[in-house]
């Protein structure tokens, strides 16, 4: 296994030295200004042949930009977001993917502060800021393979996952993302490196979560992510994806896919807490399918950002099949988290149910988006949707967008909650009048409001985020 | 002697009403000294302002004070944060105890006894400490895991309090109507617990309106409370004859307000 890895690592190599060769590529800006823009065909054919990639997926990535430069952007938000993203700039993003800093010393400042404060380890965090592949839980991840690779789990990352089960991939990449269904998903299409390929064979129990990035080769989370998980008959998985410390990207816009795929009686959980740094512009389309009594389940985290928008969706397609989405988003002061959630039913004896919890912070601005469809014959169907917005002050902002669509009459129940809230002084004089700070009651009152998020992650993720919230809130009081 | 415990001097104080958008004057010159030693208790017809007198020595946001004055230990509380005034050893037992929701009250006590003791408490050193007081107010652990308040009953809300009180063993311990709520059965367990707690260097300061509380926990001094003062005061059998004749009779046409 690792002689196959150092020629993994050798490959890289060679691609990112060819590159600079080929197209004269630096990270210094002059070059950008002087060089041909945005994505061409030309470049998404280099990208494709120095990876190596079977022809079916530079066909993908073609029509896939063709439909990206024919598509209109999204219209259901201001299109003061979109103003932003300079599309000309993507021949830099399309070939670097994410670049990593290769020294510890060129993380900036305020980011290896934020690390310090949350107490990550050295090694994950030269791991994290990019600094090498020499993580030291990687012999603990090469047990974990090993016992996985027995039972014929697949845990790769998606260029790998290209080359080694094509087949798989193609059945079904874009399935339940076709490359049109935003300009967004189409740009990832044509684009993508990154993400992860998951495939659980039937009746395989996974008992601990698989995290992303024990990952052979593992990037941090790409501009481009590409992700496709399959969870067999009766199997079981949790993954997780990202981490809590912040995602420092040089580039500006992160645009994943993620498509989820549930058999018969399957457990799927993905969990994700995002916290990218706050110029980043994040927009990901996150979608499962949910077949015969199995059941798929979203929990998304997304802290940091300057625009997150992220609807995860899960496609009820057999009876019996149930989906869930708990998510939680911190709106700081700039920023906007547009999230929310979909459900589709579209068999009888399908039940969903969607928390979101939104807090907006010194002038942020978080809003729920949402929508529930009951197909024709979709009888028997219960949803469930709760979403509460706290406000820490009195010019942070929160709104709310449910869209319910129900077209079957029998026995379908829909329970539509919302809440806007603030902390009341009497909460917060209760608990200062037991010596707890002022700072300290207002965190203890916004952890428990996110509680329901919190108890469903791995214990060192939910301290993680504790800690991160507090440092949100950190200097935000008098 | 040394100075009292607590020190009141024609206390004046308003309170803000929210829906009116005014300052009420509520207390009108209260005068009280409480010493180390000593259980006091407070009563006096409902609206007389007892629950504000507490919050006022609490430092309730909404809660003023107008004229006065008020030391504990000595020192002028007035621009004391809450926090500051607990972690210096006052505490409240609420009448309405606040509900704050996925707040587990485990994790809310241990952050509050931290607090008070501006230390870290070692989760061994903690968790022997909670199992006693538990034991003794026979509350059982799962309560731990519950929200802080959150849908409590209003016996479980009160028995809270004092578990707070015994954890955080505050100076001057306030309780606020604690006995209402309470079945006959819980009542003398909190109230002889509240009287073991009770020693030479702490004090108490109960608001009730029942007699029977006072024979629980034996009373150093009784005041009455009327329309923002304190009108009367005495030993314990100052609250018998409330019991027997009522308030009105005791002092007069006046108090009937
Ligand atoms: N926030 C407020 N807004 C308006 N009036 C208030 C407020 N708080 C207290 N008051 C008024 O102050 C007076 C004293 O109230 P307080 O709660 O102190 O009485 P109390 O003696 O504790 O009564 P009880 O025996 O019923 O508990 C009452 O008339 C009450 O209505
Ligand atoms: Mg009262």
């Amino acid at each position: 296994m690792s002689s196959e890895k150092t020629e993994v690592d050798f490959d890289v190599a060679e691609i990112n030295k060819d590159y600079e060769r080929l197209y004269g590529f630096h990270t210094n800006t002059d070059y950008l200004k002087n060089s041909t823009r945005g994505v061409s065909p030309d470049i998404i054919r280099q990208i494709s042949k120095i990876k190596n990639e079977p022809e079916w997926m530079l066909e993908f990535r073609l029509s896939s930009l063709e439909i990206f430069n024919s598509m209109p952007d999204p219209t259901w938000m201001d299109g003061s977001v979109f103003d932003e993203i300079n599309y000309e700039d993507l021949y830099y993003y399309a070939s670097a993917g994410d670049k990593k800093y290769n020294d510890w010393n060129d993380v900036p400042e305020d980011i290896k502060d934020t690390f310090e404060r949350l107490g990550v380890p050295e090694a994950e965090r030269k791991f994290l800021a990019g600094v090498s592949a020499q993580f030291e839980s990687e012999v603990v991840y090469h047990h974990l393979q090993e016992e996985l690779e027995k039972k014929g789990v697949i845990f790769l990352d998606f260029d790998t996952g290209v080359q080694k089960h094509g087949d798989l991939i193609r059945k079904y990449i874009a399935k339940l993302v076709p490359q049109g269904d935003n300009k967004f998903a189409a740009l990832n299409s044509a684009c993508w490196s990154g993400g992860s390929f998951v495939y659980i064979p039937p009746g395989v129990k996974v008992e601990i979560p698989l995290q992303a990035y024990f990952r052979i080769n593992a990037e941090s989370i790409g501009q481009f992510e590409r992700t496709i998980i399959i969870a067999d008959k009766g199997s079981s998985v949790h993954y997780i994806e990202g981490c809590t410390a912040p995602t420092y990207s040089k580039t500006a816009f992160h645009t994943g896919v993620i498509e989820l795929f549930a058999e018969e009686d399957a457990y799927l959980r993905y969990t994700t807490i995002q916290n990218w740094s706050t110029n980043v512009l994040n927009l990901v389309t996150q979608r499962a399918i949910a077949k015969k009594n199995a059941t798929v389940e979203w929990m998304d985290g997304n802290l940091g950002a300057k625009t997150t928008m992220k609807y995860p969706a899960v496609y009820l397609a057999e009876p019996g099949a149930r989906g869930r989405v708990v998510s939680i988003g911190y709106a700081n002061k700039g920023q906007r988290q547009d999230a929310g959630a979909k459900m589709i039913h579209a068999a009888p004896h399908t039940t969903s149910s969607i928390t979101a919890k939104s807090i907006s912070h010194n002038g942020g601005r978080s809003s729920y988006r949402g929508l529930i469809k009951v197909n024709k014959g979709a009888s028997h169907v219960k949803t469930d949707v709760e979403c509460d917005a706290l406000l820490l002050d009195d010019f942070s902002e929160s709104d709310t967008y449910p869209t319910i669509d129900v077209r079957e009459r029998k026995d379908v129940s829909v329970m539509h909650e919302a809440t806007v809230g603030k902390v009341s002084d009497e909460t917060i004089y209760y608990l200062k009048s037991r010596g707890i700070k002022e700072e300290d009651a207002l965190l203890m009152v916004v952890n428990g409001f996110i509680q329901e998020f919190t108890r469903e992650l791995p214990m060192e993720y939910a301290v993680e985020l504790n800690r991160l919230i507090a440092l949100e809130m950190e200097g935000s009081i008098g | 002697m040394n100075s009292p415990l607590l020190e009141l001097k024609g206390l004046c104080s308003t309170v803000f009403s929210e829906d009116t958008d005014q300052q009420i004057p509520i207390l009108k010159g209260v005068d009280l000294a409480i010493n180390k030693g000593e259980i006091h208790v407070l009563m006096g017809v409902n609206g007389s302002g007892k629950s504000s007198l507490a919050h006022v020595l609490m430092g309730h946001p909404n809660h003023q004070i107008t004229e006065g004055e008020a030391r504990f230990d000595g020192t002028p509380i007035q621009d004391m944060e809450p926090d500051e005034r607990a972690r210096a050893g006052m505490f409240l037992a609420f009448q309405y105890p606040h509900a704050i929701g996925g707040l587990p009250v485990g994790t809310f006590l241990k952050a509050a006894v931290e607090a008070r003791r501006s230390e870290e408490v070692p989760f061994r050193v903690f968790k022997r400490e909670l199992d006693a007081a538990l034991e003794k107010l026979g509350i059982s652990k799962e309560f731990l895991g519950r929200s802080l308040n959150e849908g409590f009953s209003g016996g479980e809300k009160k028995r809270n309090e004092i578990l707070q009180m015994h954890l955080l063993k505050p100076t001057l311990a306030m309780l606020d109507e604690t006995d209402s709520g309470l079945d006959v059965d819980a009542l003398k367990k909190v109230f002889h617990d509240v009287r073991e707690f009770a020693n030479q260097d702490n004090a108490l300061l109960v608001i009730t309106h029942y007699d029977r509380v006072l024979d629980y926990i034996q009373p150093t001094h009784v005041h009455i409370m009327s329309d923002g003062r304190i009108v009367k005061s005495g030993g314990a059998d100052l609250s018998k004859r409330i019991d027997e004749e009522g308030f009105e009779a005791v002092l007069g046409v006046e108090a009937s307000v």
